[in-house]
């Protein structure tokens, strides 16, 4: 993001902006978060001055190498909003698997061959991490029908006080491999075959946002994708079967919290 | 300000360096003990060396005393406008860190007057000015940016003795560069960081009644490093030896060794010099072993053969 937004000399930000390392923009924040809240104390910041704060990260930078300084934050309850963009790899350094990266994709650290199907692993379910730590609110989101989710979230987390965490799935065209022109319809596919539904937890109580009427089967996600291509091959049947299970097994289970929280 | 140690400081090398780059005057403490590996947690100097290059100005210390003033004139430092760069204070872990020690407490209403509230001109909650900070800074820039940071390095020589001449009106206690202890007249010296300089003055006071002129400079600032001072300071001594806490691992000696005779080389101070690695993860370093370097200094300066000078004290077999 910052490579993006602030080249030196220039700065796209009209509103202050700080980065320091890849992994650790929850840690920064903290910091920045807790200065104003002490020199607001100390009378050196205007007492009717309220200033939001707003930490992003990629899922490299979240899941992987700064859970720890997200763990940190939340736990420590600073009011701020943390928003991860999940595009499922380490795109920008060359698509690299991370721990956000779904099982069976080709990513160049996990190259679909004879050796091995892709990611071996599963992947990572950052927002029940982030539910864990019992924070007043956690969404789920992506670009759909005119950003009204992702707007409605985002709204919501930053006027809700304290720690606040907010996880959107962001597809990457060059490390997914499917044209740019597609990009909405492929998130419509994710949550359309609940691979990301949009859900939220505020309190610890679950609400799905949108539940298909006709639940896709997730081949029509995985097809479009140049790093799911090795999955269609024939012989390759069960890859698919289990990626289904996994999602199947998932959204079962989010259907259950949200009924058991709702009691 | 903050505080931490050994690995504590090695966890966060990425950040020590953006600290520095951001011109961020944080103050450290910095109790110096082992970088792992293997574990150890006692004294040496590894953990201060592994960042001597961050753009950090690091003050070291040989008691208590030292630690406590050097920390009270850090703000004054690290804030200054011409250098706003972060500072450590360091001090030998378990020796100084964890030992009892009479020490001189100045009041806390003088203190708070010394050291003054920082004012930035600029930063990052000012609402009236919004700003940038921490630039993907390219090819075009980054050069002079850097330039930028060791120039404010050059100039936190003359801010450093500044604050100690005001902290001495204040105190009584003067603080320079450096303490030449019986230097001025000495035939052979120790050069050294911490509190095996206080070790070295008991053995130089017993080598002097015996008529031997040994004497002792013992650093304090240590980044930036003052090259010509301490150069003219050995310039007189028939031979010098340079005891380095720390092993580069570099097959030709420690870091503090390599400056010193760097700064000598330059000012073409042609004195033999040794270098002893000692104390390595809290070995002991007794008067016994300051004696052996003197007796090899005297040799040396008879001869003026140095034969080895990557050399270790208190190294078993």
């Amino acid at each position: 993001m910052e490579v993006s937004t602030f080249i030196y000399p220039y700065t796209a930000w009209t509103d202050s902006f700080v980065h320091t390392a890849f992994e650790n923009a929850a840690s920064t924040l903290s910091g920045v978060e807790a200065c104003y809240k002490s020199m607001k104390k100390q009378g050196k910041l205007e007492e009717d001055s309220h200033t939001k704060f707003i930490a992003f990260g990629g899922d490299g930078g979240t899941y992987d190498i700064g859970l720890q300084a997200l763990s940190g934050a939340m736990e420590r309850g600073h009011d701020m909003v943390y928003v991860c963009y999940d595009n499922g790899a380490y795109m920008n350094t060359g698509i690299q698997r991370s721990s956000a990266t779904p099982k069976f994709a080709d990513t160049t650290t996990t190259p679909a061959g004879s050796v091995v199907p892709g990611k071996m692993q599963p992947r990572k379910d950052l927002a029940s991490i982030m539910v864990g730590h019992h924070l007043p609110y956690v969404a789920q989101s992506i670009g759909l029908n005119n950003f009204k989710d992702l707007y409605e979230k985002a709204e919501k987390a930053i006027y809700t006080e304290g720690p606040c965490f907010l996880n959107v799935l962001a597809p990457c065209p060059r490390g997914w491999g499917y044209p740019t022109d597609m990009l909405m319809q492929i998130n419509k596919l994710a949550v359309e075959t609940c691979y990301w539904p949009l859900y939220e937890v505020i309190d610890g109580v679950y609400k799905i946002n949108y539940k298909p009427a006709k639940k896709l089967p997730v081949e029509e996600f995985l097809k479009p994708q140049k790093r799911f291509k090795h999955m269609f091959k024939p012989g390759n049947e069960w890859m698919i079967e289990e990626f289904q299970k996994e999602v199947d097994a998932r959204w079962q289970q989010l259907l259950d919290l949200e009924e058991m929280t709702n009691k | 300000m903050t505080a931490t140690s050994a690995n504590g400081l090695s966890y966060m090398w990425e950040m020590i360096y953006i600290a520095s780059s951001m011109r961020l005057p944080i103050v450290m403490s910095l109790v110096n003990r082992a970088v792992s590996g293997p574990l150890n947690i006692h004294n040496d100097h590894s953990d201060a060396m592994g960042v001597r290059d961050a753009g950090w100005i690091m003050l070291f210390s040989e008691n208590n005393q030292e630690a406590y003033d050097n920390l009270i004139m850090a703000h004054r430092i690290a804030e200054n406008k011409n250098v706003l760069l972060p500072l450590m204070v360091c001090q030998d872990g378990f020796i100084t860190s964890h030992s009892i020690e009479n020490i001189e407490l100045i009041e806390d209403d003088k203190v708070k007057e010394f050291v003054g509230s920082y004012k930035p001109e600029h930063y990052l909650l000012n609402r009236n000015e919004p700003i940038s900070m921490g630039p993907l800074d390219l090819q075009a820039y980054l050069f002079e940016h850097k330039k930028a940071q060791a120039q404010a390095m050059v100039n936190a020589k003359k801010v450093i003795l500044d604050v100690a001449k005001d902290f001495e009106n204040m105190t009584g206690r003067s603080y320079s560069f450096f303490e030449e202890y019986k230097l001025d007249d000495a035939d052979i010296a120790i050069v050294c960081m911490n509190s095996t300089a206080g070790t070295t003055k008991f053995v130089v006071d017993d080598l002097r009644s015996k008529g031997i002129k040994a004497g002792l400079l013992k650093l304090r600032v240590f980044r930036p490093f003052p090259a010509e001072e301490i150069a003219s300071a050995l310039s007189h001594l028939k031979a010098v030896a340079v005891l380095d806490k720390s092993d580069s691992l570099n097959a030709c000696g420690g870091a503090l060794y390599e400056d010193v005779t760097s700064a000598m080389y330059i000012a073409k101070n042609n004195v033999p010099t040794v270098n002893y690695i000692y104390g390595i993860g809290g070995r002991d370093t007794t008067s016994y072993d300051i004696e052996k370097v003197f007796n090899d200094l005297g040799e040396i300066a008879k001869t003026e053969n140095i034969d080895n000078p990557y050399r270790y004290l208190g190294l078993r077999g």
